[in-house]
């Protein structure tokens, strides 16, 4: 049987999904259930004086109607920060309460205060426009630079500093500077973007009176840990009484990592009132209340030699975290982006500092790619301005500050495995067609327009586990991933992942590696995820973690199946276990070439008594069954690289930036399955392109979002898109049996400081914020133009 | 959304008559629907006049094209005659919105709305275009008032919009990079009559510029425009585009029409 690791299998997915039979959160109607409806603040920032229900209470068909009193009385927790991050000083990070349903005040546009559940849709509606609520309006803080100048929001919370965190050496970084040639200095943006998941977030949830238990069928990327903090931190129920179901999730992109206020309301109160409950977000809640992702102000310098050496960098950075600290607010702006703003280089010294502030805005959490774009943006953003100030090519300066030797001790936390960054960028200088720049570039003004060209090298650490090291950084539970792999006794195998597809298409990939284990026909394989009741226990999926810790654990089961296999097969082969080989799917006694098929094995390890000559397949202390379960932690992240180049065309006339070509090359260690690879990387790179030539999440002086439909927020199209441009190096991770290193955020991480190096470039280094709009672009050539003028 | 009651209407007539200032016809609803959707609007009715046959078609007779109420956008776009007697109009057409709006949105539904960023207005300024209701018959310079305002009474239906056949046009459209709608439009039309240009996107509603149509009466090249100088009081602001860059995006995009013609 042919290997299917590495064969571009169609999608197990595409045809539910293409055929509109996807099973979706909002899809499911329980019997008797009753509709949700969210009061939600109007104001970014106000206390509540009064919330007044008698009216909306009376109106036709309102079952019950719930506020941050009920809650209180009910001690339900509220939402929580997964990371502790402490402060350069030691001391640790400051967060706010954050109340499922506010109840003194509240801190952003959308920020529920209470909630309407009656028998329809339309009646839990018009009771909320009932509902009248007090409130005594404050000053809004939304300005990110200007927060730590501003009113304190929270009680406590002094310059609504939740830390400032310091990761390198400032004494280091000072010394090399010190013997610089030349210190490069860059002041840059990373714009607020809305994830805009295709499925608006949604839950339904059913109280079973008879056995108390909650079933909350909700819209996540990790069902465990949602049932875990609504458990632990919400107290809605304990665990055991809690089930926690994520069926086909129409997207994430970390704005579904997090449990939210709807889920732990719906969840308390379908027990309160005893009747099941169906709550769906409309589009304008997914854009003022998913979380949204980046969001920094960064000052940063390094420190190079005349002829393009790298001795030290710095970074200041001002991360804005919005109203609450969330699941992985607090990590994304620190380890999830100091680390990786050093790059892919040799950097003898350095040090990344990061005050993450409070606003009157959406929570801010991760966003693909989580603090690594952040961090790639910055370092790839300078490093060219380097080569501009230095004269010299960008791909020069990139190629000598690479390291050439792994394992790979980078400088501020990683020991990277396993790369070739030369080789990388070598491959995207050839497919890109970089030495007929000059040439495009020629002819492009002779139409008048202005051409650039702009590369990134990345590199980034994901794989998001070991459990021992997330857990000192701060994380709050360990990172590994949990698999269960059953054979049933007729021969089909059904694989527990604790991971999650939400797009991922892992009931295809974790299929691949499972029938290349076992040796058993992908057809026969199913890939289970999304339930709590469902095998064994999981951490979700993001920070492309899936497969290489999610994946393992399914390999590591398999080898379970087959060491027990083997044993099993010896007894009925008349060997001993270590007399049996197994290959394709067959037990295998070489001596007397005698075999069982593992369908066999499985089988008869189910009907342990006499059969045939045998009197029993179980060897002494095995029991009946075949199903083995595994807990994989890796030893490390891993550790995904590439370059990335693109050119842009510019009319001066109007700012249109027009992406014209674009080649990713990208180093994912061993590919499972290129087709969706191919799709992931995709998909990646038009959400990076969207980040820097159209998305912008804008909030007004008021803490107004601004940007709250499709109207004025941007997304990419696919007309916007050129074909890309892909290829592959391979460096095997070394610290998984599969030599997988994750290609989930890669796209996302490169695309945006290639785009923007690529725009800058066209603009003959003049600088601009993120997103590169037309009129900001108009507005350099303009400028370009009067500078020339001058010099000519 | 709140309640309403649903009529079909059979006949312009009975349109008219159950219409009032509480209600709305329902044409391509690409308008009223998402309005009421999202609370912005109520009504008491809703007319629905895609039943009236009389109200879509397209005519070309030997000057004018006349293009039903409820015809589509893109029938329009992909009307052989309109191709041939204005291509620029079954150009402008083609891109409105996406291809779902187009399935649906109508011409007439545009101009009675009168968004200040829709298309459409530009056309009819542009190409002298006479609106025919079931009363009388308007001149589109009279026809727009302001912003999402027409000089229509509420019981008034259109019934088609006649457009002049120019010597040549082009119609430019710099499109809001979300919504698609024109952050500014430039119409230029070349008649025996005159030049005009139909600036939609710029202000709170279309206008003919007459600055811009006067330099190409004496000189039709985008050359001509260099000189004209357009500002931007009175333009719109917004986080697209700040009155000033539309300003210069209108003499740029004039410039490109005239390339074009
Ligand atoms: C996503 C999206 C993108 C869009 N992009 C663009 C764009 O790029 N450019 C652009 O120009 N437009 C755009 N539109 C608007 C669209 O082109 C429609 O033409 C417009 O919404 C109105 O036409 P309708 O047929 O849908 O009218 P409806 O929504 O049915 O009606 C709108 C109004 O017109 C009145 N009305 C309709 N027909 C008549 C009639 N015969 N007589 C009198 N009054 C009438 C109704 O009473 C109502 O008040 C977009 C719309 C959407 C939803």
């Amino acid at each position: 049987m042919a290997s299917l690791v590495g064969s571009r299998v169609e999608r197990k997915e595409d045809k539910r999904f293409l055929t509109g039979k996807g099973r979706y959160t909002s899809d499911i109607n329980i019997a008797n259930q009753t509709y949700a409806i969210f009061i939600r603040s109007p104001h970014a920032r106000a206390k509540i004086k009064k919330i007044d229900t008698s009216k909306a209470l009376k109106s036709s068909g309102v079952v019950e109607i719930l506020t941050g009193e009920h809650i209180a009385q009910d001690k339900i927790g509220g939402l929580i920060a997964g990371w502790a991050i402490r402060s350069e000083d030691g001391s640790e990070m400051k967060c706010p309460a954050n109340p499922p349903l506010a109840k003194d005040s509240v801190n952003f546009v959308g920020d529920p205060v209470a909630v309407v559940f009656a028998e329809t849709l339309d009646e839990a509606r018009a009771a909320a426009d009932l509902v009248k609520v007090d409130y005594k309006v404050l000053k809004a803080v939304s300005n990110l630079g200007e927060a730590m100048n501003s009113e304190a929001i929270h009680d406590g919370i002094d310059k609504n500093l939740c830390y400032d965190w310091l990761l390198g050496d400032r004494q280091k970084v000072k010394e090399a500077f010190e013997k610089a040639d030349k210190i490069i200095k860059l002041d840059i943006n990373n714009n607020r973007l809305i994830p805009n998941a295709m499925e608006p977030r949604a839950c339904v949830i059913d109280y079973n009176t008879a056995s108390e238990e909650i079933t909350c069928y909700t819209t996540s990327q990790n069902p465990h840990l949602s049932r875990l903090i609504m458990s632990a931190f919400g107290g809605v129920a304990p665990e055991n009484k809690l089930r926690v179901v994520a069926p086909d999730v129409g997207g994430g992109f970390g704005s579904k990592i997090n449990l939210y206020n709807e889920e732990i309301v719906c969840s308390w109160a379908s027990k309160k009132i005893e009747r099941p409950i169906k709550w769906v977000a409309e589009r304008t809640e997914s854009f003022l209340t998913d979380t949204h992702g980046r969001d920094h102000i960064t000052h940063a310098e390094l420190a190079v030699t005349n002829d393009g050496k790298f001795l030290g960098f710095k970074n200041e950075t001002i991360a804005n975290l919005g109203a609450y600290a969330r699941v992985f607010g607090t990590v994304t702006p620190t380890y999830l982006f100091g680390p990786c703003a050093t790059g892919v280089y040799i950097m003898p010294a350095a040090y990344s500092n990061v005050k993450a502030v409070y606003t009157n805005t959406a929570p801010v959490d991760a966003y693909r790619g989580a603090g690594r774009p952040e961090a790639t943006y910055t370092i790839e953003r300078i490093v060219d301005k380097a080569a501009m100030e230095l004269g010299m090519d960008p791909i020069e300066i990139r190629m000598k500050n690479f390291p050439t030797e792994f394992p790979f001790k980078q400088t501020l936390v990683h020991q990277i495995d396993s790369g070739d960054y030369v080789a990388g960028l070598n491959k995207a200088k050839e497919m890109a067609d970089y030495d007929g720049f000059a040439a495009r570039k020629k002819e492009s003004e002779s139409k008048g327009k202005l051409r650039g060209i702009g590369v990134t090298s990345y590199f980034e650490a994901c794989g998001i586990a070991p459990s021992p090291v997330v857990m000192m950084l701060g994380c709050g539970v360990g990172l590994w991933e949990s698999a269960e792999v059953r054979f049933n006794p007729t021969g089909q195998v059904t694989v527990y992942t604790g991971s999650h597809s939400h797009g991922q298409s892992h009931q295809t990939t974790f299929a691949q590696i499972a029938a290349d284990e076992l040796g058993v026909p992908i057809e026969n394989i199913d890939v289970v995820h999304g339930d709590t009741d469902k095998g064994t226990f999981g951490m979700g999926t993001y920070g492309s973690r899936s497969l290489t810790v999610g994946g393992i654990a399914i390999v590591n089961a398999c080898k379970k199946i087959v060491n027990k296999g083997k044993r099993i097969a010896a007894k009925m082969l008349e060997a001993s276990p270590d007399e049996v080989d197994f290959k394709n799917g067959e037990f295998v006694v070489a001596k007397s070439n005698k075999k069982k098929t593992i369908g066999e094995v499985a089988f008869a390890s189910y009907l342990p008594g006499v059969r045939d000559e045998v009197k029993s397949p179980l060897p002494e202390g095995d029991e009946p069954g075949l199903i083995e379960s595994s807990f994989f932690d890796p030893a490390n992240f891993s550790f995904p690289a590439g370059s990335h180049i693109c050119e842009v065309e510019i009319d001066p006339e109007t700012g249109n930036v027009k992406l014209d070509k674009y080649t990713a090359v990208d180093d994912f260690g061993t590919i499972v399955n290129p087709l969706i690879v191919e799709g992931q990387v995709h998909g990646g790179l038009a959400q990076g392109i969207g980040q820097a030539l159209y998305e912008n999440a804008q909030y007004d002086d008021s803490g107004q979002l601004i940007t709250a439909s499709y109207m004025d927020y941007t997304m990419p199209r696919a007309d916007d898109l050129p074909d890309f441009n892909l290829g592959f190096t391979c460096t095997k991770a070394t610290t998984n049996p599969l030599g997988v290193k994750g290609c989930g955020e890669a796209g996302t991480i490169a695309a945006t400081p290639t785009v923007m190096n690529a725009v800058i470039n066209a603009l003959g280094g003049k600088e601009i914020s993120l997103p590169a709009t037309a009129e900001k672009v108009w507005k350099a050539c303009k400028e370009m133009k009067k500078s020339n003028a001058k010099a000519a | 959304m709140k309640t309403f009651n649903y009529h079909s209407a059979k006949d312009v007539k009975e349109a008219s008559k159950l219409a009032s200032s509480n209600s709305a016809f329902l044409a391509g609803g690409m308008t009223t629907i998402p309005s009421m959707k999202l609370g912005l609007a109520s009504y008491k009715d809703i007319i629905d006049i895609k039943r009236i046959k009389k109200l879509s078609g397209i005519k070309v007779s030997g000057k004018t094209v006349t293009i039903g109420a409820t015809t589509k956008h893109s029938e329009v776009a992909n009307s052989k005659d309109v191709k041939k007697a204005i291509p620029s109009l079954a150009a402008l057409a083609e891109g409105i919105g996406d291809p779902q709006v187009r399935n649906r949105g109508t011409i007439g539904g545009s101009i009675a709305n009168n968004d200040p960023a829709a298309d459409y207005p530009s056309a009819c300024i542009a190409l002298n275009a006479t609106i025919h209701t079931n009363n009388r018959s308007i001149d589109a310079e009279k026809f727009f008032r302001g912003m999402f305002e027409t000089c229509l009474k509420s019981t008034e239906v259109i019934e088609a919009i006649e457009f002049s056949i120019p010597e040549k046009s082009s119609y430019q459209k710099l499109p809001n990079p979300a919504s698609r709608y024109a952050i500014i439009g430039v119409y230029v039309a070349k008649h025996k009559t005159g030049i005009n240009v139909g600036v939609t996107g710029a202000k709170s509603c279309v206008y003919n510029d007459k600055d811009l149509a006067g330099a190409l009466t004496k000189n039709f090249s985008s050359s001509a425009i260099d000189s004209v100088k357009i500002s931007s009081s009175g333009m719109n602001s917004d986080i697209h585009a700040s009155s000033d860059y539309r300003a210069n995006m209108v003499k740029a995009f004039a410039k490109k029409a005239v390339d074009a013609c």
